[in-house]
């Protein structure tokens, strides 16, 4: 996979992974594109796109679109599916995934991501073991933030 | 902005509240995506960004800030990146923040860096000692986060830093951390594979883990590796089948179920590997036949992933050797797909056709209907894809039909991508089948038309040189060029202000050709059209050019008309322009000259130009000897002007307008004659990439190396063009009618794609379907063209010849090479040095220690494989051998003597021979000198040498059999070593078996390893052989390298340390830019081009070998490093 972005039917975008090298300069200029196109197709069209010389393969939940590319030979309805176990990973996770929890734990939805695919390739297809990693590195965090506190109480009173 | 958001904005309290604890919203971020959500104008926008912008970075450069803020800000900063703001600023604490802050931090810090920087950032080089640390941590999750890293950005050069924790990791009992460690040497093979190469074992055991998302992890890397090179893993197939069975029998956890389909990530990945291992290989294929009808009859349920399995299971049964009952099936396969009613199903079905039909056009026979239908289709993609599948089933009958299909597609698309690759098919289907010269030219200005100036250079110029060089027969010819005059006076008598430059400039050029033979036409019509184009303000100055050139050839008789002419532009501001008239005045008043210069009917072939313009040289010895001062090439006068400018992108091109403007009037004849004398020899597709710009190359016209290479004995005896048989054509339209009957009452509509049915289907009956298909079976095409025995001995031929065909040359020299040129019956050489053997022996530091294989192996290869101990001599043609190796050298044979050769080390030894070696450096490969020399009082007898290496083809070329050995007595044998594709080191084995007593055999192992760089040979050749052939490779690799700067010219002294290690050629050094060339033994040639920058050397290697460039770069490193 080249790159993955996800974004809203306005135009926005909520999410941007890219798996190759590119300039910030021509990303700009692919999201542009792309998300132009993609939003100017009808839903009755198919999910794919010939673009350049690169595969499109996007798909609507929602009010947002998931838009991954890939090469001419790789299996586009595969990657449909990797769409959708992200969603699915995504919706266990929030507890029934909406565009703001997106919007609002971003970086949670890129870690989610990088569990799942890695590279561009896919890291781990059973969503038990993605959600297990997931967990266990928010569970540190959650002892990392117990363990700060007392500190951060002590600084307020002016103790250290 | 967007209403949905700003109606569940007002939910979000509640929203938040129920995430207890678990939405850590920092309440500046939360903030900022609440405020820009109220705003109306992009303006707002812009402003509040840039407030929260300057606001972040008072925070991150205030000493305060702690690192639990920084995080908080890190995450801003990542939101205002998203929305397209440059927050470059806060990269480099991004960095600080996964080495500095704790757990917690380090995850944003991580995630920071790897969403802002790129590979190439140089940023990057300050996250390795934090990544580094975290491997070795003994927090599970921080070794995560930092394999996770690595496996998306890792700057190349510092991979060897990492990659021997990286490897440890394969062997982490955590299974997560194992997989994490797969992808990162996955990422590392993608980018730089000769650093991996001595994983592959270790590879293997990730196939074999018992944790199912590790082995299928490890699939990548297989994926990859088959596909570079499928011979090397077919032992594996058994493997994958087994792999794959279970899988499909439901052994693998529940867990990695998709939809109640087991694993179908890893099914796919495997079928993948399968059908690239079974491609051409029978005995292979014969192995995954049963696993694929399993894997065909399990996908039953009607869901998208088991289509998407399906799918890749029908390409795997197409690609590997063809099995009947298979086929049938996956036929049955695409069926389902075509006539889907689910759109992404059919298109998939159509993408399968496509692919299968280049092996059976009946498939494309069955669905012929639906396929109509698909044309017709409201959507782009599937419509696109459809020509896509008529294209690879045109043939010489249905031509016209798809033809118009793809021109109708075209001329209501407006993308440039589509536009620009279908067209340059309808271009290829009309060179190959067009019915008639009408038809041909007809399509072609269409062609031109629709593609205008975005059409690949290569499709304008193969049209002209068709119509150049014409086929064998004289009368076809001049009617096609007739009816090409005809058409295009028709043309230019419209509209023509709307007509892109690339097409114009064809018209000139054949109506200056070629007007003369149409008789009925006036002379001073065809001026005055072309006249007229040049008073029109579109048309560039380019094609200003292309059409004085024309009227320059049209004959005498006109005077007055092209006087006027030339006087009216005499005054015109385009030097380039004022000089054509001028030269056009001369020759319409002098007839002779203009027959002199411009023969008409000349054979395109006899004319010789004299490339090195030496008959000016007279004039320059004058001129100099006036004061003048000597001429610099364009490209150094730059240099001079811009010493400090950034690397030049195009340093050997010498372009194009140049060579026009200076070049003698005689070569506006034809614009062969400009390919020689511009020196471009490239191919012609290459070259437009390279040049990039969208305007006719003249030179181009006539190169015979195109696509498909220049084959003229195959082109001679081609039969002539097929006309299929008649008979073809009922039987597949009655064929066609059977498909249809059962449909239900056909109205006219439905008639109507009967009939076009039948014409876009005929010619893929079933008896002569794949004989007729344009792809299976290249038909000769209509328009040959002549077979030109000339070209060989043009330079352009040759220099071209000598780039490309160099994979195919080695391989020939391999084989003459190894079985020809060394005389097998020569007797091995046995002279007697009685006390020399054991001083020089322990004078090379022979290891006595003869306890262990494995202390013996490690000694050797330290030895052998350390590659300073050795003085290399500094050129090939020094014909002196070093004198500091040993006498030893004295033993060779006399035909060898002269070779440059390394220093003599021993490889081994016991109580009865001592093995040493040499390594010398012949053109065409390396020659491995082994002398054993027998220690003992003793004959030692049935001496043999056997040595074995995977990575190099190895000959033995005398004196590996000795029936027997005198005391104190050495005896030389050698091997040819050839190496087809480097490797960054090559070890060898071998053994020496011998008998002190009879009955009594000794063995005596030996090892060695051989580094690429005893493979490298100079590549001599001129500064415009180096310029053409660097425009002809591909791949390129661009680094940094140090400069030695402890001379007086640092470019030179690095150029010349370089050479002496690797046997460079140093080309030409112009200011502070280097050229060299090497090659690889007698195959592929690696270009360096080398140029100083600042304290470092930016080097920039080409060469048509993929991997080449690295090794050669790594031994670059190594020995500037060691200098």
């Amino acid at each position: 996979m080249q790159f993955m972005l996800l974004f809203s039917r306005q135009g926005k975008l909520r999410l941007q992974k890219w798996y190759v090298p590119l300039s910030d300069k021509e990303k700009k200029k692919i999201t542009r594109e792309l998300v132009q196109t993609v939003l100017a197709r009808k839903p009755k069209m198919c999910s794919f796109l010939e673009w350049r010389d690169l595969k499109i393969v996007y798909k609507r939940y929602a009010s947002l679109y998931f838009c991954c590319a890939i090469e001419d030979q790789d299996n586009e309805l595969i990657t449909l599916e990797i769409i959708h176990r992200y969603v699915e990973l995504l919706d266990k996770y929030f507890g029934s995934v909406c565009e703001l929890d997106i919007i609002f734990n971003f970086e949670k939805a890129y870690f989610i991501l990088d569990e799942f695919l890695l590279g561009g390739e896919a890291q781990e297809t059973s969503k038990k073991n993605v959600l297990k990693a997931i967990e266990q590195a928010d569970l540190l965090q959650e002892d990392a933030k117990e363990a700060e506190t007392p500190r951060s109480v002590l600084e307020e009173i002016g103790l250290t | 902005m967007s209403d949905v958001v700003e109606k569940t904005l007002t939910a979000l309290p509640g929203l938040f509240e129920s995430q207890t604890g678990a939405a850590k919203i920092t309440n500046r971020l939360r903030q900022l995506i609440k405020s820009i959500t109220e705003l109306t104008s992009k303006h707002e926008e812009e402003n509040l960004i840039k407030r929260e912008l300057s606001a972040i970075k008072e925070q991150v450069s205030s000493p305060n800030t702690t690192m639990k803020q920084m995080r908080e800000i890190m995450v801003r900063a990542m939101y205002c990146e998203m929305l397209g703001y440059d927050a470059s600023f806060t990269y480099i604490h991004a960095i600080k923040l996964a080495q500095q802050g704790g757990v917690l931090e380090k995850r944003v810090g991580y995630l920071a860096v790897s969403l802002f920087l790129n590979e190439g950032h140089e940023l990057l080089l300050l996250l390795v000692n934090t990544v580094l640390k975290d491997l070795q941590s003994t927090n599970l999750i921080e070794v995560c986060m930092a394999l996770t890293v690595v496996a998306q950005v890792f700057p190349k050069d510092m991979i060897p830093a990492v990659l021997p924790l990286v490897e440890d990791k394969l062997s982490h009992p955590k299974e997560i951390i194992r997989r994490k460690a797969v992808l990162a040497l996955y990422k590392f093979y993608l980018i730089a594979p000769n650093q991996v190469q001595h994983i592959h074992a270790k590879f293997c055991k990730a196939l074999s883990d018992k944790d199912p998302g590790v082995m299928a992890s490890s699939l990548h890397i297989y994926l990859q590796l088959i596909r570079e090179s499928p011979d090397s893993y077919k032992d594996l197939t058994g493997s994958f089948v087994t792999i794959l069975k279970q899988v499909l029998g439901g052994k693998l956890p529940v867990d990695f179920n998709y939809h109640s389909v087991p694993a179908p990530w890893l099914q796919i990945q495997l079928l993948r590997i399968l059908s690239l291992l079974g491609k051409e290989d029978q005995s292979t294929s014969e192995l995954m036949y049963e696993v694929l009808d399993e894997s065909l009859r399990r996908a039953e349920m009607n869901h998208n992933i088991t289509y998407a399995i399906l799918y890749e299971c029908v390409k795997a049964v197409y690609t590997i050797h063809p099995k009947a009952e298979l086929l049938e099936k996956a036929a049955r396969c695409i069926g389902n797909f075509v006539l889907s009613p689910k759109i992404n199903l059919k298109y998939l079905g159509l993408k399968a056709l496509t692919y299968v039909v280049q092996h059976d056009a009946k498939l494309a026979l069955q669905h012929q209907m639906t396929i109509i239908e698909c044309l017709d289709h409201s959507d782009f993609t599937i419509k696109r894809e459809t020509l896509e599948l008529l294209f690879r089933i045109t043939n010489a009958q249905n031509v016209t039909v798809i033809v118009e299909k793809m021109l109708d597609f075209l001329r209501s698309c407006n993308d440039e991508h589509t536009i620009i690759h279908l067209i340059g098919k309808v271009a290829e289907l009309a060179e190959k089948f067009a019915p008639d010269n009408s038809w041909f030219i007809q399509t072609m200005n269409d062609v031109f038309s629709i593609g205008g100036d975005l059409l690949q250079q290569d499709v304008p110029n193969n049209f002209l040189r068709l119509l150049a060089e014409g086929s064998e027969s004289k009368e076809e010819d001049d009617q096609l060029r007739l009816y090409a005059v005809e058409s295009y006076l028709t043309v230019l008598k419209g509209h023509t202000s709307h007509l892109p430059q690339c097409f114009l400039q064809v018209m000139s050029w054949v109506l200056g050709e070629y007007a003369h033979l149409q008789e009925s036409v006036d002379r001073r019509e065809v001026i005055r059209l072309l006249t007229q184009l040049l008073d029109q303000r579109s048309v560039s100055s380019e094609t200003r050019v292309w059409i004085l050139s024309a009227l320059t050839k049209i004959p005498e008789g006109q005077t007055d008309l092209i006087l006027d002419l030339a006087e009216s532009l005499s005054s015109s501001q385009d030097t380039v322009l004022r000089q054509q008239a001028q030269e056009l005045r001369h020759l319409s008043q002098d007839s002779q000259l203009r027959e002199w210069v411009l023969p008409r009917g000349a054979p395109w072939d006899g004319i010789e130009v004299d490339s090195s313009l030496s008959f000016l040289d007279g004039f320059v010895s004058e001129a100099l000897a006036a004061g003048a001062a000597p001429y610099k090439p364009p490209h150094q006068r730059q240099e001079e002007l811009c010493e400090d400018r950034a690397l030049n992108l195009e340093p050997y091109s010498f372009s194009l307008p140049v060579s026009l403007s200076s070049c003698s009037i005689t070569d506006r004849q034809s614009p062969t004659l400009l390919s020689v004398s511009s020196g471009l020899s490239g191919n012609s597709a290459e070259l437009s990439q390279k040049a990039g710009s969208s305007t006719l190359i003249l030179e181009g016209v006539k190169r015979v190396w195109g696509k498909d290479g220049y084959l003229p004995q195959k082109e001679a005896t081609a039969p002539p063009v097929d006309e299929p048989s008649a008979a073809v054509q009922p039987a597949s339209q009655q064929e066609a009618a059977e498909r249809i009957e059962p449909r239900p009452e056909p109205s006219t509509q439905n008639q109507d794609k009967q009939q076009l049915a039948s014409s876009l289907f005929v010619g893929l009956g079933v008896g002569s379907s794949v004989s007729l298909l344009g792809k299976s079976e290249a038909p000769p095409p209509r328009f040959r063209k002549k077979p030109r025995p000339h070209e060989s001995s043009s330079s352009s031929g040759t220099s071209k010849r000598s780039s490309d065909s160099s994979s195919h040359s080695s391989r020939n020299t391999t084989d003459s090479f190894l079985y020809g040129s060394f005389p097998e019956e020569e007797p091995a050489t046995s002279i007697s040095t009685f006390d020399h053997t054991p001083k020089s022996t322990t004078a090379n530091g022979l290891s006595q220690n003869k306890d262990t294989k494995e202390d013996r192996h490690a000694n050797t290869s330290q030895i052998l494989g350390g590659d300073m101990v050795i003085v290399r001599p500094s050129t090939i043609q020094d014909k002196h051998p070093p004198s500091v190796s040993s006498d030893l050298t004295a033993l060779l044979p006399a035909d060898l003597k002269d070779l440059p050769h390394s220093d003599v080390i021993s490889l081994t030894s016991d109580p009865s021979l001592s093995l040493s070696s040499c390594r010398l450096f012949r053109d065409e490969a390396l020659l491995l000198v082994i002398f054993i020399s027998n220690c003992t009082e003793t004959v030692i007898k049935d001496v043999a040498v056997q040595l074995t290496c995977e990575e190099l083809k190895t000959a033995s070329l005398r004196g590996n059999v000795m029936d027997c050995l005198e005391a104190r007595s050495t005896s030389v044998c050698h091997y040819a070593l050839l190496m087809d594709d480097p490797h960054t080191n090559v070890s060898l084995t071998g053994t020496v078996s011998y008998q002190t007593q009879p009955g009594h055999t000794n063995t005596l192992p030996f090892s060695g390893t051989l580094s690429t760089a005893d493979f490298i040979r100079p590549l001599v050749v001129t500064t415009e052989e180096y310029g053409k052939l660097w425009l002809s490779l591909s791949h390129d690799v661009k680094q940094n390298l140090k400069l030695l700067t402890d001379a007086g010219d640092p470019l030179r002294t690095t150029l010349n340390a370089l050479k002496d290690a690797l046997q460079l050629h140093v080309v030409d050094i112009i200011g502070s830019e280097g050229i060299v060339a090497c090659r690889l033994l007698s195959g592929a040639p690696c270009l360096l081009h080398c140029r100083v920058n600042g304290a470092a050397l930016a080097m920039w290697l080409r060469s048509p070998h993929p991997a080449l460039p690295d090794f050669i770069l790594y031994h670059c490193q190594r020995a500037l490093a060691h200098h």
